[in-house]
């Protein structure tokens, strides 16, 4: 089986790694890297749990394949934080109350913090519209869209 | 239980969550996370597909020989039965299958391709039998009996089962004389309703990972509600000693009943036990969580109700046909608890409730948040209304005047308990701004209010116990031991602050000892029922004041002062006589010494303690009839006001508003998030979600076919009111309202449509399509 060398940027860190051609993005994160944070929810691209930035962009890393990553800069939820300086929006989500058992919540960061980087101070309905791929069942989603609000205010 | 109202008290107070910083982090460990390394093996399951059939036989031959392959596992060396109430299953299928999904073989290889390949190597040749697909006709005597052995299983004493036939418990109640009320009704509604089986849908999928030791002992990883209840239940089927068996439970990403008991944690374990001490991962695809693991099972529910013309309720008939599927892990016992709960929270004299738990060829049914009571309430409360409207009575005046009160006498015999529900009604109906009627925004809308009570009780063994421990550091600060999981509801904060208060620490001091662990973890019965505040929250206080009373002791003879002159504030032990005053840290590992000097006393500190109901009397089988049916009873209200899209049939919730008497909120914003979730859970189940079966297979095991509410469904805003009317033997009053917030739901939005256009349906989902189609029959649209 062949397998092939990809160099990417992962939260900062270069690395390199031989992959196969049907590996996903995010079994690449989770298994060749360690970085458990993405989660897998149903590696269809349906419930967003493994939401990463590529190249500045929120995709689902179950729908990516490793091998289209060569070259890319990867932020997964880990490297949202710097040292122990959470990122605005880590904090905002949490003491809204937008944690709860915390499966969705890498998937909702790493949305949140995308649309925040392309669009500072979004309404309500953008925030919406911008975590509409992102499932918990958890929250009723009325904190998290009330966390995203105040880490725009940050 | 009362802690001094002069010291600072973390209880009460909206303590940060103790989990929330390691899940924003990514460093949080979830089942899938756990790193095993290369030995890990990785398992597939062969499953059912027929709803019902005979095995005739089972070739593995080909599927052993597929290199990469180290285990091919049947239902042949596990003849063991497993099962929570009653023992209706083997961990694989051994003569017959029944249901889409049932497992009748698993493989253990390298990889996961490998063990998927496998899987179509295994030669099963099946005889078709007829399927059981309707609970209703699953009673009658015409029905397929899917359990011959039924009177021979294992079962609990308050579960009843009715040999040769579909029926795995039978739950009655006779109050009063139904059949003589009804000549003194001034008015009776009589309805059928239809809930649909639905899914929970964590966002995580179970996983379960097994190894054996080189003793025999096994050792389960998983996503677990239930990790005591999971080492009793496999230990016996396996026919091993439960101290042989160990379960590691990490933080569980969402469960709402469906990670508990067992599912498909047993299917993991029987495969590690044939490749000798290699780890096996069995992780469900999304797929496979529709239907393999439990379902919320359908009802088919007949109301019939009256009440005199000043609105007093007299009379109540109801029938419930709950619908397992192929084994009921639980649903023998939502059965019985939609039975003694069935008057809903009423007083109503005269009631016969026949409620059957039956089997069909259908997945299988298992907890899921409110255990059956969002599938009753859904149809109640709706009675509730159109009986208030046939009398011309004000919907809220017809709950108030027959609502349950402390001392009213229940359907099971017994009296209520002191309740805050005509508070949680009356501030619900004033935040919704109740008999106010505001305009549509829109011509082609049109804008309606609903509301809906509920009360459930935990449905539990009457001695489901919980226990605890507390230990102190070098530094003073505390480790709590509990068994009880974090499935995101916060009881491990709770759990916390509750310890901290006790002890007489700040909030800060106190760790919990993580991941749970059957070795070193206390023992709790399981995560369910809403139970874990009340309960294990009991526990802990007890081993946090068994700590206490140790350190004081210690301190009193050190000091040869009088017990009573000594508290432990803010990690300090204080004196009120002598005004000394001395850190917990260092006295709490290495004692103090004696008064006189000469020696020490005292050593490491570890508190311990536990809490079990012993005051839970049967019931009569023939009447359901006894003193105390339950340990307790949860009550609340929910509103909403919606519109109506007549061009569309789309119904856009505007807000919500819930109140829930809750005995004390530990954490008020922790309350408050559980009364949020739970209504937009139930808000989904009530607009969009039914897994739909045909001829028992399941069509939408897909989020694009099966779809739950995302974030733009959810209204702008839900006003969450918390009541506190203290439960008597609940630490500082406090009961459970995790699943509570999700049981009015259903019913108040079918009020709320009613109230906007006038149409009413036999079940939920309520959605577009439905709601267009009746209106268009209605009149109401053309």
């Amino acid at each position: 089986m062949g397998f092939h060398r990809i160099n990417l940027t992962v939260n900062g860190e270069m690395e390199q790694v031989d992959v196969t051609g049907y590996m996903t993005l995010l079994d690449m994160l989770r298994e060749k890297l360690v970085l458990t944070g993405t989660k897998n929810g149903c590696a269809a691209g349906e419930c967003g749990a493994c939401t990463v930035m590529m190249n500045g962009e929120p995709v689902n890393s179950c729908l990516v394949l490793a091998v289209e990553c060569d070259q890319a800069l990867i932020v997964t939820v880990e490297g949202l934080a710097r040292d122990t300086q959470l990122d605005p929006i880590q904090k905002a989500i949490m003491d809204a109350g937008g944690v709860q058992c915390g499966y969705c919540t890498p998937g909702v960061l790493i949305a949140s913090r995308a649309l925040l980087d392309r669009n500072p101070d979004p309404s309500e309905s953008e925030i919406r519209a911008a975590l509409v791929g992102n499932l918990c069942r958890c929250t009723g989603y009325i904190r998290i869209i009330e966390g995203v609000q105040e880490a725009a205010k940050m | 239980m009362v802690v001094s109202e002069t010291k600072p008290n973390p209880v009460g107070e909206s303590k940060p969550r103790l989990d929330a910083r390691e899940k924003v982090t990514g460093a949080a460990i979830f089942g899938d996370d756990i790193q095993f390394g290369n030995a890990l093996l990785h398992a597939r399951i062969l499953r059912s597909p027929h709803p019902h059939a005979r095995i005739i036989s089972i070739d593995t031959r080909q599927a052993e020989a597929l290199p990469g392959v180290k285990a091919v596992v049947t239902g042949k060396g596990f003849p063991g039965y497993i099962g929570l109430y009653l023992l209706d299953r083997h961990i694989f299928c051994r003569d017959r299958v029944r249901y889409v999904g049932d497992p009748v073989a698993g493989v253990a290889a390298i990889s996961e391709a490998i063990a998927e390949d496998a899987l179509e190597l295994i030669e099963v040749e099946y005889e078709i039998l007829k399927p059981v697909i309707d609970p209703e006709y699953g009673v009658s005597s015409e029905a397929t009996l899917i359990h011959p052995e039924l009177d021979q299983y294992q079962v609990a004493s308050f579960i009843l089962p009715q040999p040769n036939s579909n029926i795995s418990n039978y739950f009655k109640i006779r109050k009063g004389d139904v059949d003589s009320a009804w000549d003194n009704c001034a008015a009776i509604v009589e309805r059928k309703y239809r809930i649909p089986h639905i899914q929970h849908v964590p966002i995580e999928p179970h996983v379960a990972v097994a190894q054996v030791d080189a003793s025999g002992g096994i050792t389960l990883w998983g996503s677990s509600q239930s990790p005591f209840a999971q080492r009793n239940l496999i230990a016996q089927a396996l026919g091993i000693s439960q101290s042989d068996m160990r379960v590691i439970a990490p933080y569980v990403g969402g469960g709402f009943g469906s990670k508990a008991g067992v599912s498909m944690e047993s299917l993991a374990v029987a495969i590690a036990t044939k490749v000798k001490g290699r780890p096996v991962k069995l992780l469900l695809t999304r797929e496979e969580e529709f239907f393999t693991a439990f379902v919320r099972q359908g009802l088919i529910a007949y109301f019939k109700m009256g009440c005199d013309g000043d609105g007093n309720l007299l009379a109540m008939e109801n029938k419930f046909y709950w619908d397992s599927g192929a084994y009921t892990e639980y649903g023998v016992n939502i059965t019985r608890a939609s039975g003694y709960s069935s008057s809903g929270p009423y007083e109503v004299p005269n009631v016969k409730t026949d409620s059957y738990c039956v089997y069909t060829n259908h997945p299988v049914g298992g907890p899921m948040r409110g255990v059956g009571m969002p599938e009753m309430h859904a149809g109640l409360e709706q009675c509730i209304d159109e009986l208030a409207q046939q009398i011309g009575m004000d919907q809220v005046e017809f709950r108030r005047i027959n609502c349950v009160k402390e001392g009213s006498i229940l359907v099971t015999g017994g009296k209520m308990h002191p309740t805050g529900l005509l508070q949680c009604l009356e501030k619900t109906a004033e935040a919704i701004g109740w008999g106010h009627k505001a305009e549509a925004s829109a011509a082609n809308k049109r804008r309606g209010k609903g509301l809906a009570l509920m009360w459930k009780a935990p449905a539990m063994p009457p001695n489901a116990g919980s226990s605890a421990w507390v230990e102190l550091a070098e530094d003073g600060r505390v480790t709590v031991g509990v068994g009880g999981q974090d499935l995101g509801q916060g009881s491990f904060t709770v759990a916390a602050q509750m310890a901290a208060a006790a002890l007489g620490v700040p909030y800060e001091w106190v760790r919990v000892a993580t991941p749970l662990d059957t070795r070193y973890s206390p023992y709790e019965w399981q995560t369910v029922a809403s139970r874990l505040t009340w309960s294990m929250g009991n526990a802990v206080v007890n081993a946090a004041k068994d700590a206490r009373q140790q350190i004081l002791e210690m301190t009193a003879e050190a000091w040869d002062e009088d017990l009573e002159n000594l508290d432990i504030l803010n990690g300090m032990v204080v004196s009120y006589k002598s005004e000394r005053e001395i850190p917990l840290e260092n006295i709490v590992i290495y004692g103090l010494p004696k008064a006189d000097d000469q020696g020490w006393i005292g050593g490491p500190v570890i508190g311990r303690g536990k809490f079990m109901p012993d005051y839970v009397t049967g019931l009569d089988p023939e009447t359901g009839q006894g003193e105390r049916a339950v340990v307790h009873y949860t009550t609340g209200a929910q509103a909403v006001e919606l519109e109506v899209d007549l061009d569309t049939g789309q119904i856009e919730i505007l807000r919500g508003a819930a109140a829930f008497d809750v005995g004390k909120a530990i954490n008020p914003e922790l309350v408050r998030a559980q009364i949020e979730g739970g209504f937009v859970q139930g808000m989904s189940s009530a607009l969009f979600e039914s897994l739909n079966l045909k001829d028992g297979y399941v069509q939408n095991p897909s989020f694009v076919d099966y779809r739950i509410a995302t974030s733009s469904d959810v209204p702008g805003g839900i006003q969450s009111i918390i009541v506190e009317v203290p439960q008597d033997d609940g630490p500082w009053g406090a009961r459970g309202v995790g699943e509570h917030s999700m049981v009015p739901t259903i019913p108040a939005i079918a009020n709320a449509i009613y109230d906007a256009v006038g149409v009413r349906f036999d079940g939920p989902p309520f959605t577009a399509e439905k709601v267009y189609l009746t209106m268009l029959e209605a009149g109401i649209v053309k």
